[in-house]
């Protein structure tokens, strides 16, 4: 044990089993004999491939949040909503609680999210450190699961689907922006960002 | 391969930030100002290292105590109000779910049930019986009972969607006298019951499952 240096060791998460790590190829995952549980997979994006779906991830977000999401009409009126309308609308409607809860898992944690990643990964790319890089990548440790965006798809959907009955129902341009960020949340999801720590990254002068 | 052996029996600690393997040294407090009995932070990211989450077993039974308290007034207040010209109508959860099956969604109504109904009263079963047989130092379907805490902990996060839901239409359905929606207090037990479920399995340590009755806390 006394040589083994610790980053060739591999402990499992979920039931403490100690593991000599393996090379892995492409689609490779290594799972713990014990429990099952994903120990590893093979990264399948490059630094570069990462960093290009954080922007665009980015460019969709921001339309996601500008556009409108849906407009209902009702005997000649019209109205429609984005993401803050939604955010200020429950917080005069004395519903405060949910409205900070969605204006952080829609808005502030993804975007953050977004924000560090891209930081992180552009100075990667030229094989550095971030600056900040410790307290970033506990940060986004610490985001991971209070991002919500995929999750308010779905509601959208049936917030539609539920409006659908009693008014004129027209998708918006925000809904599209939405869905294209789930599909690129889904991608990201193979993602383990601990494989930034482990890249040989100089440290900044 | 040989006997699987755990970090525990080897004196490792896995960080659980950034999961660096480190040798668990009693007494080593390289974490200035902070002394918690044996503390001694990760040299790579800094968080302070546990053999085992602190005080998981506490925790995790008030949060999820606290949960079930509020999903009581969840379902039972009603969470949204429609109001027309004709009429006042307050829905509660269940409510919601019969009125989209009726108006010709079964999909999603059983997505919203799936949501709303399934997904929390899993998370108490499920969270409560991994609590009670990791207690009782259980062998019992240990790989079982390590997946079905992932499943929790992959899925508990969509119970969101009726909180997204109720959002959007008070957002959309503003038509004065014609037409209205109002969140009603409901929704804030509810979204509090997620995130406190989410807290809950977030403060549960799987490795707890693995320990046999001879370690504790």
């Amino acid at each position: 044990m006394g040589t083994t240096p610790p980053t060739a060791l591999l402990i499992c998460e979920h039931c403490d089993t100690v593991y000599r790590r393996r090379a892995l190829v492409r689609g490779d995952v290594a799972l713990c004999v014990r429990c099952d549980a994903e120990l590893e997979r093979h990264h399948a994006l490059s630094v570069n491939a990462m960093l290009a779906l954080i922007l665009t991830a980015f460019i969709v977000f921001v339309q996601a949040n500008m556009w409108p999401i849906v407009t209902l009409g009702l005997s000649g009126q019209h109205n429609s909503t984005t993401l803050w309308g939604m955010i200020i609308a429950m917080w005069r409607e004395q519903a405060q609680v949910i409205s900070v809860l969605v204006a952080f898992t829609l808005f502030f944690f993804p975007l953050g999210k977004m924000l560090t990643l891209g930081w992180l990964l552009w100075f990667a790319r030229r094989g550095r450190r971030a600056p900040g890089f410790v307290r970033l990548m506990v940060a986004l440790h610490h985001f991971g699961p209070w991002t919500m965006s995929e999750v308010f798809v779905l509601g959208a959907l049936v917030a539609i689907v539920k409006a659908h009955t009693y008014f004129d129902v027209v998708a918006d341009p925000g809904i599209y922006a939405y869905a294209a960020l789930t599909l690129l949340i889904t991608i990201f999801a193979g993602v383990d960002l601990r494989q930034l720590w482990d890249e040989p990254l100089e440290s900044p002068a | 391969m040989s006997a699987l052996l755990r970090a525990d029996e080897l004196g490792l600690i896995a960080c659980r930030v950034c999961g660096l393997v480190c040798r668990n040294v009693p007494g080593d407090e390289r974490l200035n100002g902070d002394d918690v009995g044996d503390a001694m932070a990760c040299p790579r990211c800094g968080t302070t290292l546990h053999r085992r989450k602190p005080n998981s077993y506490a925790r995790t039974w008030a949060l999820l105590i606290a949960a079930f308290i509020m999903y009581i007034p969840a379902n039972l207040l009603p969470i949204m109000r429609t109001a027309s010209l004709n009429d006042v109508d307050d829905n509660t959860i269940i409510s919601g779910v019969v009125e989209l099956w009726r108006a010709g969604s079964p999909n999603l109504a059983v997505i919203v049930f799936t949501a709303s109904i399934v997904v929390p009263v899993l998370k108490f079963l499920a969270l409560g019986a991994l609590l009670v047989s990791s207690q009782l130092g259980s062998d019992w379907a240990r790989v079982q009972r390590a997946k079905l805490f992932r499943l929790v902990e992959l899925i508990g996060y969509w119970s969101m969607l009726d909180v997204f839901v109720v959002a959007l239409l008070t957002a959309l359905v503003r038509f004065s006298v014609l037409s209205l929606v109002e969140p009603l207090p409901g929704v804030i037990f509810f979204g509090l019951t997620v995130v406190l479920t989410m807290l809950a399995s977030m403060s549960f340590d799987p490795r707890l499952i693995w320990d046999g009755r001879d370690i504790d806390e």
